[in-house]
């Protein structure tokens, strides 16, 4: 069962207070009845479906009963992060790779983290 | 290819079994094919097969990244039936059961299948119209699907629990006494030793990471882990990951990728002598010739590729399964897996071309492909080498999606079937 976090009762909950909604960011024409059938059919059935990170739609219908967006590993199964409905796409390489995207970090950093780690492997 | 018998077995029974061949050989690929399957499972392996022997055309290849039969051929619960409700749906999957009744015989191996009934329960008023309404459109059809009253349940599969306080009280079912199981491996094993005798190249460890198209969009090949391969037509039979295969060709499909998850039990004596299938509480199970008992759960809610699923979904398969077999209560289960099945929006197959010449598919089987794999085999195979669909899978387009002609199974079925 997946532990998923509700951006707006933040915190995290079991996936059985979740209903999955989907792909997410599919935004319905506002002059549908001028879409062309192909147009309308990919809004409606054809989906990216991606083995990798994908944006997705999530309902915490047993909570807050709000809808949210998620990106998650279709792979590992494994959330990157969560955000609230409307929010733009947040940017997966940022996310990613946190010390790239960061100037400020000191490159000293990711080696202070990395030593306690050798010494336990040493135990 | 030396022919399976009762005397091959005798004779090799006098000479310690060190006889027999290779059911099937690992060459190395060829730069160039007429025609490339994109998975060897029982799909992929059957329209190879029939390619071979309905159309001629044995330069074949099937293209396997892992092992052959090892995504949903060997994952699935093995139930074979044919009692669905629309023309379109009957026609195919009635044209597999046809086919699997000689299975055996035309491969000259062995698949176990079984027609040891499929018994559909309703638990509800709903249940019981739908399965009524499928049943008298399934007699139009020429397909045979009878119901049973709750006492004529019990006398077909008499470990059943009909108590009147049962969380799931079976008020009647819907019997389909063609319907039954087949030996997935074997189905896998036994087309894939039949097209290998009929030159077909059978390509393990093999992943396909893109496909080749000439200037004007034909397809000319597919690159692979080991190197490209040319191919004029190439059919993709990749199950859950239809969307990754097709996207590498730039055409997106109406899929959605679900885990499906699968247990069996330590096996024991013969008790559960059909298939039980409950749509409305997920709940399906046969008791395997081992002894196992086989049962399937519903999908989980998200799409993954990760092949596992939450156990809650098993819990609630269980849940119902020891409700409905009090006698299963105290029994272990074994093991437990996931598989990705590929979802349609209308819960029935694509079999069709694409827009991409050259370029065919094979998929959206959902949760319930197998039963279908000589069905789908066979006319997929005739749709490659004619370039042009059979009578039986010419409704089942890509293109329904965009005009409105769904097969809607899922509306009729309420349910991944």
């Amino acid at each position: 069962m997946l532990l998923i976090k509700c951006p707006y009762c933040e915190e995290e909950r079991p996936e059985l207070e979740f209903r999955n909604a989907g792909e997410a960011h599919l935004v319905r024409s506002p002059a549908i009845s001028e879409q062309s059938d192909d147009d309308f059919a990919a809004f409606l059935y054809f989906r990216q479906n991606p083995k990798g990170l994908q944006f997705e739609r999530w309902r915490h219908i047993h909570g807050c009963g709000r809808f949210f967006n998620a990106v998650r590993d279709s792979v590992s199964d494994k959330f990157l992060t969560v955000y609230k409905a409307g929010e733009p796409r947040p940017d997966v390489e940022a996310l990613l790779n946190p010390e790239a995207a960061s100037v400020s970090a000191t490159a000293a950093e990711p080696a202070k983290k990395r030593a306690p780690r050798a010494k336990k492997g040493e135990l | 290819m030396r022919k399976y018998s009762v005397f091959a077995l005798a004779r090799e029974a006098l000479r310690a079994h060190k006889g027999w061949d290779q059911q099937w050989t690992s060459p190395e690929p060829k730069s160039e094919y007429d025609v490339i399957i994109v998975g060897a499972g029982g799909h992929g392996l059957a329209t190879a097969y029939y390619l071979a022997k309905e159309h001629g055309i044995t330069n074949v290849a099937v293209l396997e990244k892992g092992w052959l039969g090892g995504g949903n051929t060997g994952r699935n619960t093995t139930i074979i039936r044919s009692n669905y409700l629309y023309d379109e749906s009957a026609g195919i999957y009635e044209h597999a059961v046809k086919l699997w009744e000689g299975l055996s015989q035309d491969l000259n191996y062995n698949v176990m299948y079984s027609a040891r009934g499929v018994m559909m329960l309703a638990h509800n008023i709903h249940d019981v119209q739908v399965f009524k309404r499928h049943i008298h459109a399934n007699r139009l059809n020429g397909i045979d699907n009878e119901w049973l009253t709750p006492e004529q349940v019990k006398e077909f599969c008499p470990p059943i629990n009909l108590s009147a306080d049962a969380r799931y009280p079976i008020i009647g079912a819907a019997l389909q006494r063609r319907g039954g199981t087949a030996r997935h491996d074997a189905v896998a094993w036994g087309y894939a030793r039949a097209a290998a005798d009929r030159g077909v190249h059978i390509i393990q460890n093999c992943e396909v990471t893109g496909i080749r198209r000439a200037a004007n969009g034909a397809v000319v090949g597919v690159d692979t882990n080991r190197g490209p391969i040319n191919a004029k037509k190439v059919g993709v039979v990749a199950a859950g990951h239809t969307s990754v295969i097709m996207n590498m060709a730039g055409v997106r499909m109406p899929l959605e990728s679900y885990p499906l998850q699968a247990l069996v039990s330590e096996p024991v004596k013969p008790l559960i002598p059909c298939v039980i299938m409950s749509n409305t509480v997920h709940a399906y199970i046969s008791q395997s010739d081992k002894g196992e008992m086989v049962i399937g759960a519903g999908t989980d809610q998200y799409t993954s590729y990760s092949q596992t699923g939450g156990l809650h979904i098993i819990n609630h398969t269980l849940d119902a399964i020891c409700e409905m077999f009090p006698v299963l209560t105290r029994l272990k289960m074994l093991r437990s897996w996931g598989g990705i099945v590929d979802v349609t929006p209308d819960r029935s197959p694509i079999l069709a071309k694409t827009p991409v010449p050259g370029l065919y598919v094979n998929c959206g089987w959902g949760t319930g492909g197998f039963k279908a794999t000589p069905g789908s085999g066979n006319v997929f195979a005739h749709t490659i080498a004619r370039d042009e669909p059979h009578r039986i899978n010419a409704p089942f387009t890509i293109e329904r999606f965009t005009t409105g002609r769904l097969i809607d199974e899922a509306a009729a079925a309420a349910v991944a079937h």
